[in-house]
């Protein structure tokens, strides 16, 4: 049982200095930085990064080798103590991360440096900083053995990635990073309580010893629907989501390939150790059911919303909505009716594939957007025509990484969705296998309406204001590759696969699977997005438009329809009501359940 | 009632004050303040948690002191990143709410044919 979280006694495992070494790393970088200030930032970051990429890589090295890493703090073991352990879960989470901010550094590089005649300027000084930070925040959660560690990461991460919104100081951006805050502060109260009326239960807040203890009572019960709703408001997910698009679209592309692709992971990570570490007994299946129903509404509203973006980066935002949904359908997947906890296995590596699929492409994705608006300097997708031909690579990497995140084989997303689908059917939960495929036709379509844009020809010549460096192409292209080729990497020793899983999606029959969304994308993609005149009569003709019409027009009034709705959610009450609601519902599931 | 129940029962108040105005109050410095409010309720249930510790023979459960310190700390930093935020973009847009920004645009969308 690799995966249990053992050591009950708690003994600092031979490697356990890893662990701190992972936290400490990026830490001593930020703040040697700071101290250091002026061009000598951005050189003590780019020193920093194959450090952190070191020790990650040792983590996983050394996790290869047996059982999960543990480090108590001081020599005192828990309860009094605090422990830090990794098990396979952090370490592919660790590595994911890694490669993402090193992605992202050489792909910022030349964005955030100190202009020739200055000695220091807010934006480079910041980022570099804080984009340590990001990583030394996530790094604790990923670590993080009790629930009040977890608490001060989860702070943390939010107090580093909330300015990563602002960096450019235009207004706009100071109000969506100040929803950011406040809304996120609002769900890590509301996790702090749990996590208080957990210790008055139990004494202890070790997520191991927790484990063992953890039983329905109404305390324990109110506690973890606290800490879930808390949970997911700073994950974003529908219909808690009024901070993300704004703050997403309006950060730098550095910065929002950051927070699209890590930071939402590093909450999503909490429920994951919450809801399959600390209490896999408490939730049912009525919790289960509803956290699923969440991430379908995120599916459909989110990308269908998507498709109705005038701006790029917004459209990129609003999929990363549809994504995160995705992600909480292996909750119940996860369920076992038989046992009645939820279960580590094909579910769990599924959704934590998904997660890293998405980190990758999601952040080559947002990479992606920021060349093309360095070139054209404006990123109305309706403007892109002609960019194919300008600026090809960075449109050839945007596609890339969005068919990685459709799940052509052999994309980490393939081997997620066969594995979410296994536990669908294993289980008999076949509404979820339906979700998983619509998905899958969602994700192309807004593929689709981008690129079908980025090739039509230009109105006018495509004047570029900037040809990019190849260095930042390169990285670019290099992550999009990366999550195109996630499914080939050993995830074995790390994840709980099932024996079967695997090699199948390599083979021929599973290229017309693969084909189905592409087609089934670009049916939705002509239904339900916004299109010119002018790309219309140049991709069908009167007749087509003809037969399509009627279709077309009730699609776009659904679409004006989920538009309004998502406009009403994301007000203030609305999302705070939501919130409560949420919190109930959980409770209520919960106490039927126990 | 024991002590601990009643300072149970106010933490519990004082939060769902906080919340309501956190969820309810237009105003950004407002709802920083519901914040706070919110923490403080947080606070003090950590404290009767503490005091519950009394029943296994201690004077009281030092932990939850602990806890609650950290917790203090992040919250004034939360608070004061909150506020030099918003003072900020005050000075940027000279206006201060958080109401979302106009409705995303409804440009005509042509249909075909």
């Amino acid at each position: 049982m690799p995966f249990a979280a053992v050591n009950l006694d708690g003994v600092t495992t031979m490697s356990g200095f890893l662990l701190v070494l992972s936290i400490m790393t990026p830490v001593v970088g930020a703040l040697v930085a700071f101290a250091a200030g002026g061009r000598n930032v951005r050189r003590v970051a780019f020193a920093t990064l194959p450090l952190g990429f070191a020790v990650a890589a040792a983590i996983a090295l050394a996790l290869r080798q047996g059982g999960p890493l543990v480090y108590l703090l001081g020599g005192w073991s828990p309860p009094l103590g605090v422990a830090l352990r990794a098990d396979g879960l952090s370490a592919v989470m660790m590595l994911t991360t890694a490669v993402v901010v090193c992605a992202v550094a050489l792909f910022a590089g030349t964005d955030f440096q100190v202009p020739a005649a200055e000695v220091e300027t807010r934006a480079p000084f910041a980022f570099w900083i804080l984009l340590l930070a990001v990583w030394a925040a996530l790094n604790t959660v990923f670590v993080a053995g009790d629930l009040f560690t977890l608490y001060v990461a989860l702070e943390l991460l939010t107090f580093a990635a909330m300015p990563l919104v602002c960096l450019d100081g235009r207004g706009e951006t100071f109000q969506a990073a100040l929803r950011y805050l406040v809304f996120a502060l609002l769900g890590s109260i509301l996790y702090l309580v749990g996590t208080g009326l957990i210790y008055g239960v139990y004494g202890t807040l070790d997520i191991s010893l927790l484990s063992q203890r953890m039983q329905a009572e109404p305390a324990t019960l109110i506690a973890a629907a606290l800490m879930t709703v808390g949970l997911l408001a700073k994950t974003a997910l529908f219909p808690l989501h009024l901070w993300l698009p704004p703050a997403h679209a309006g950060a730098p592309a550095a910065g929002s390939a950051v927070l699209s692709a890590l930071v939402v992971k590093g909450s999503f990570f909490i429920v994951i150790r919450i809801w399959f570490d600390v209490m896999p007994a408490l939730p049912g299946v009525a919790a289960a059911q509803l956290l699923g129903g969440l991430g379908a509404a995120a599916i459909v509203v989110g990308s269908i919303v998507a498709l109705r973006q005038e701006r790029l980066k917004l459209l990129i935002a609003y999929s990363t909505l549809a994504q995160i949904g995705y992600l909480f359908l292996m909750f119940p997947l996860a369920f076992r009716p038989d046992t009645g906890r939820i279960e580590r296995g094909g579910a769990l590596a599924g959704g934590l594939l998904q997660a890293i699929s998405h980190a990758t492409a999601k952040a080559a994705m947002f990479m992606a957007a920021g060349l093309i608006y360095a070139a054209l300097g404006r990123d109305r997708i309706a403007g892109l025509g002609g960019i194919a031909r300008a600026a090809p690579m960075s449109v050839i990497a945007f596609a890339i990484a969005g068919l990685a995140l459709i799940g052509v084989p052999p994309s980490g997303a393939n081997l997620a969705k066969e594995l979410l689908l296994q536990a669908a059917s294993e289980t008999g939960q076949w509404w979820w296998g339906l979700v998983i495929q619509a998905g899958g036709f969602f994700t192309s379509a807004y593929l689709w309406l981008v690129l079908i844009h980025a090739f039509a020809p230009a109105d006018e010549p495509v004047e570029l204001r900037a040809t990019a460096a190849s260095g930042r192409e390169a990285a670019t292209l290099v992550l999009a590759l990366c999550s195109l080729l996630l499914g080939l990497f050993p995830w074995g020793p790390y994840l709980p696969l099932p024996p079967e899983a695997s090699a199948s999606s390599l083979s021929l029959e599973a290229l017309p699977k693969a084909l189905l969304p592409i087609a089934g994308g670009a049916v939705l993609a002509i239904l339900l997005g916004r299109w010119s005149d002018r790309l219309v009569s140049l991709s069908y003709g009167k007749t087509t438009a003809a037969l399509v019409g009627p279709v077309r027009q009730a699609a776009l009034a659904l679409g004006g329809l989920v538009e309004r709705i998502d406009g009403g959610l994301r007000q203030w009450p609305a999302a705070g009501l939501s919130l409560l609601t949420l919190a109930l519902l959980f409770g209520a599931a919960m106490l039927a359940a126990a | 009632m024991s002590s601990a129940t009643v300072f149970g029962v106010c933490g519990a108040v004082v939060i769902g004050l906080g919340l309501y105005g956190l969820i309810t109050s237009p105003q950004p410095l407002r709802k920083i303040v519901a914040f706070n409010l919110v923490g403080s309720g947080t606070f003090l249930i950590f404290g009767v948690v503490a005091r519950r510790g009394a029943v296994a023979g201690l004077g009281s459960d030092p932990a939850p002191q602990a806890l609650v310190i950290t917790g203090i700390v992040v919250a004034f930093s939360a608070t004061a990143l909150a506020v030099a935020l918003l003072l900020r973009f005050f000075q940027a847009t000279g206006s201060a709410t958080l109401r979302a920004s106009a409705p995303p645009s409804t440009a005509s969308d042509t249909s075909p044919g």
